[in-house]
């Protein structure tokens, strides 16, 4: 029997590799994007599982919300990534430091 | 008319003051001196119709704060009476002799326009002088005190770009506030007692106060001593007596006249007149005025012995003030109000005529002060040498000793001596020998200034002697004016101030009683049960009368036991010739010096030259205040600045805008690296703190 702790235990899986994904990778900005994605899927996971848990379709209804923004979001991340290609003629994340204070 | 007489010296100063670009100099000048004439002779029509009772002229509803509600009035009684005729008489004609004497002045240039801003400040004073003896209450009496000192402090560095002067204007403010503080703590203390500070409802609750302890400082006093000590400090002030007088001699920077109308005749005599207005509240604190009497016989006694051998001629008169006043107090202290008034009263007359009188020597000398450049001056200047000669004879105290014929001083000051003889105390008989001698010493000194001014070679500058000339009709009229004050109000007004418990009681609207049946009921009304009824008869056998007033009927309280009045009058003969005496023998001393053998005095200040420089010195006072509070004040004020002021607070200040700040901020801005996991990480650990923060507290639960 599939219990809530395995949904937990996968989300909190996704959730950790997303974060590795975010640290250890130092080339390429679309893995942070793509890592942000899985974090962001690794609690969708959980709403979703506690709405079926709880019998309350209110985190259903919820996760189809986030997604949607998930996409327009992923969507905008990648316009600007393209914009800063064109500007700067690289992703490296190295390179990705014009916020510095 | 009160009114008219109270505001017309206001009306005067704002329209000089204010308006004499629009109406001109002349016009503004003679708008204040006319509306002082206005208000002097309507004093005096005051004064001459005035019956003795107290009377009180509301004005306007000025404090409603708590229990504390009081009205803007004036207050009129036989003392307000007499001051209102000396502020009002005195300031006047010094308006009139400021015409003469401010109409060049090298202290200016010729273009600037300082002339209606000495009257606009001589007649605010006079208002605020007047604002002080007319108060109904306290608070009212002490804007009158701060005004007058604001308007001296104003007049004395009148001369703003002598730095003398200023340093003199400040010091002056600066002792006065001294005394200041212990007036303003004496009124608190009434306040706080009495819940009122309406002078009728003080003087009511007086004995009150007798019987009330109050705890101030480090332990618990006598509500009635402590209160008459806090207000004589004010007193001591204002009126420049021994320990807070310093301020005075230094006064004399100011124009002369005035020094002739504040520091003479009127703003210096205010402590006199607050000793004598609280004179319900006096009676019962003998050690107060114990302490009154000594400071008195002191002031008088020290200020003139440095009278002895000043050389500038306004500090000469400037001590013998400070002597005069010293009289005053002693007279106040042993509990003869009205003797003390008298010589306020004459006092105010000739003192100004010898100060006006200074300045027309000083005018026809060409601002030349020190006397030992004047000499023979008896004939350039007859005029001024004839006002001068009767201010002398008036204080020195001449006239026919063992009647009441005589100058105004003569009979002012003897009446002082016989009361001070007659006190009994201790104290009084200190003052009493203290007076004598300072009589010595003020005939000495003021015949010593009459000697080198007006007889002998003429010394200095010679073109100065050729150039002498007498002064315009404005400055030589209030002398004339004066010097009728001077000769006759003494003689005049003597049984009022002076006579016996009946005419005075009279004069000042204080009951008394003339039969002992009504004696001895008054004396029950007055509940004193300690008083023995036999003394009370026996004073009648002898014929005298008794004050059987309550505290605040009348102008003055005299107490039932206070008898100093009428054992005034039985001293024996030799007490009333002694004043007369050593003021012949200090003549007699001056002329032998001054005229005789003019090398005697150097030869002695050679012999005597420790004594002679600490006479010179003012005992040194000024030294020794430089030492224990000046230099003190100075370091500390010093440490304040650079210790307090500079290093702490504003290093304080630059510490941390200039380190502490830049170093955070550094610190915040390598932490923004620019780079996304660096952020993300910051999120991360974010996350894993509040957490571990949730599960260790219990979080939801």
């Amino acid at each position: 029997m599939v219990g809530l702790e395995h949904y937990l235990t996968v989300a909190a899986a996704l959730f950790v590799i997303g974060i590795f994904g975010l640290f250890l990778n130092r080339k390429n900005v679309i893995i942070i994007l793509m890592s942000i994605e899985l974090m962001l899927l690794a609690v969708n996971i959980n709403l979703v599982a506690f709405s079926a848990y709880l019998g309350d379709l209110v985190g259903q209804v919820f996760t189809l919300f986030v997604l949607t923004v998930a996409a327009a979001e992923a969507a905008i991340g990648l316009a600007i990534l393209v914009c800063f290609f064109r500007n700067r003629g690289t992703i490296d994340v190295e390179d990705v430091n014009v916020m510095k204070g | 008319m009160e009114t008219i007489i109270l505001f017309a010296p206001l009306v005067g100063a704002l329209i000089c003051g204010f308006g004499w670009k629009f109406i001109g100099e002349a016009a503004a000048q003679w708008t204040a001196t006319g509306f002082l004439f206005l208000s002097c002779l309507l004093s005096w029509v005051v004064f001459l119709g005035f019956d003795g009772e107290t009377e009180i002229i509301p004005i306007l509803r000025w404090i409603e704060s708590g229990s504390l509600a009081t009205d803007w009035a004036i207050r009129l009684d036989r003392l307000t009476a007499i001051m209102l005729i000396v502020i009002t008489t005195v300031s006047a004609l010094v308006h009139l002799y400021s015409f003469g004497y401010m109409a060049h002045d090298e202290n200016f240039k010729e273009s600037e326009s300082y002339r209606p801003r000495f009257f606009a400040y001589l007649s605010f004073f006079t208002f605020a002088m007047l604002m002080l003896v007319t108060a109904d209450n306290l608070v009212q009496l002490f804007f009158g005190w701060e005004g007058v000192g604001l308007a001296s402090y104003l007049l004395i560095g009148f001369y703003y770009r002598k730095p003398s002067a200023n340093a003199a204007a400040i010091k002056a403010f600066v002792v006065n506030r001294v005394g200041d503080f212990g007036l303003a703590l004496g009124i608190f203390a009434v306040f706080f007692l009495v819940d009122s500070i309406n002078l009728s409802d003080v003087f009511a609750a007086a004995p009150e106060i007798a019987e009330t302890e109050l705890t101030f400082l480090w332990t618990s006093w006598n509500a009635a001593e402590l209160i008459a000590f806090l207000l004589f400090v004010g007193a001591m002030g204002k009126s420049a007596q021994l320990f807070l007088h310093t301020w005075l001699p230094d006064a004399m920077e100011g124009p002369t006249p005035v020094s002739a109308l504040i520091h003479a005749a009127t703003m210096v005599t205010a402590g006199v007149f607050l000793v004598c207005r609280m004179s319900p509240i006096m009676e019962f604190a003998p050690s107060a005025t114990t302490f009154v009497v000594v400071i008195g016989a002191a002031t008088a006694f020290f200020a003139a012995t440095v009278g002895l051998v000043q050389n500038d001629i306004k500090r000469v008169i400037a001590y013998s003030t400070c002597s005069q006043l010293g009289y005053m107090f002693v007279a106040a202290g042993v509990g003869v109000y009205s003797a003390a008034m008298f010589h306020l009263f004459t006092h105010a007359f000739f003192k100004a005529m010898l100060f006006l009188g200074a300045g027309a020597v000083i005018h026809a000398m060409h601002h030349e002060q020190d006397m030992r450049n004047y000499g023979g001056l008896r004939k350039k200047i007859p005029y001024t040498f004839a006002a001068m000669l009767i201010g002398t004879l008036a204080i020195t105290g001449v006239g026919i000793p063992l009647t009441y014929i005589g100058f105004a001083g003569f009979l002012s000051k003897d009446a002082i001596i016989e009361s001070a003889f007659a006190g009994g105390t201790g104290a009084a008989q200190f003052a009493f020998w203290a007076l004598v001698i300072s009589a010595l010493f003020t005939s000495f000194y003021s015949w010593r200034l009459m000697f080198l001014t007006f007889w002998g070679e003429p010394r200095g500058n010679k073109r100065t002697h050729e150039h002498a000339h007498e002064s315009p009709w404005t400055m030589l009229a209030p002398l004339g004016v004066l010097a009728i004050g001077a000769i006759f109000s003494g003689m005049v007004w003597h049984k009022d101030f002076f006579g016996h418990a009946n005419e005075v009681g009279r004069f000042f609207g204080v009951p008394y009683a003339a039969e002992a049946g009504e004696q001895a009921e008054a004396a029950e009304e007055a509940l004193e049960p300690d008083q023995p009824v036999s003394e009370l008869s026996e004073a009648y056998e002898e014929g005298h009368y008794v004050f059987t007033g309550q505290p605040g009927e009348g102008a003055l309280y005299i107490a039932p036991d206070n008898h100093v009045l009428d054992d005034a009058h039985e001293v024996p003969a030799w007490v009333k010739v002694a004043p007369f005496a050593a003021m012949l023998l200090g003549l007699a001393l001056s002329f032998l010096f001054y005229i005789v053998k003019p090398d005697l005095p150097r030869r002695l200040a050679e012999n005597q030259r420790p004594l002679y420089l600490f006479l010179l010195n003012k005992w040194y006072f000024d030294e020794a205040y430089n030492v224990i509070f000046v230099q003190p004040a100075k370091w500390l004020g010093g440490f304040l600045w650079r210790r307090g002021d500079g290093s702490a607070i504003d290093g304080t200040i630059n510490g941390v805008a200039m380190g502490i700040i830049p170093f955070f901020t550094r610190l915040a801005g390598r932490a923004q690296s620019g780079y996304l996991f660096h952020y993300a990480f910051a999120m991360v650990v974010g996350i894993a703190v509040l957490l571990t923060w949730m599960s260790i507290t219990g979080g939801a639960e």
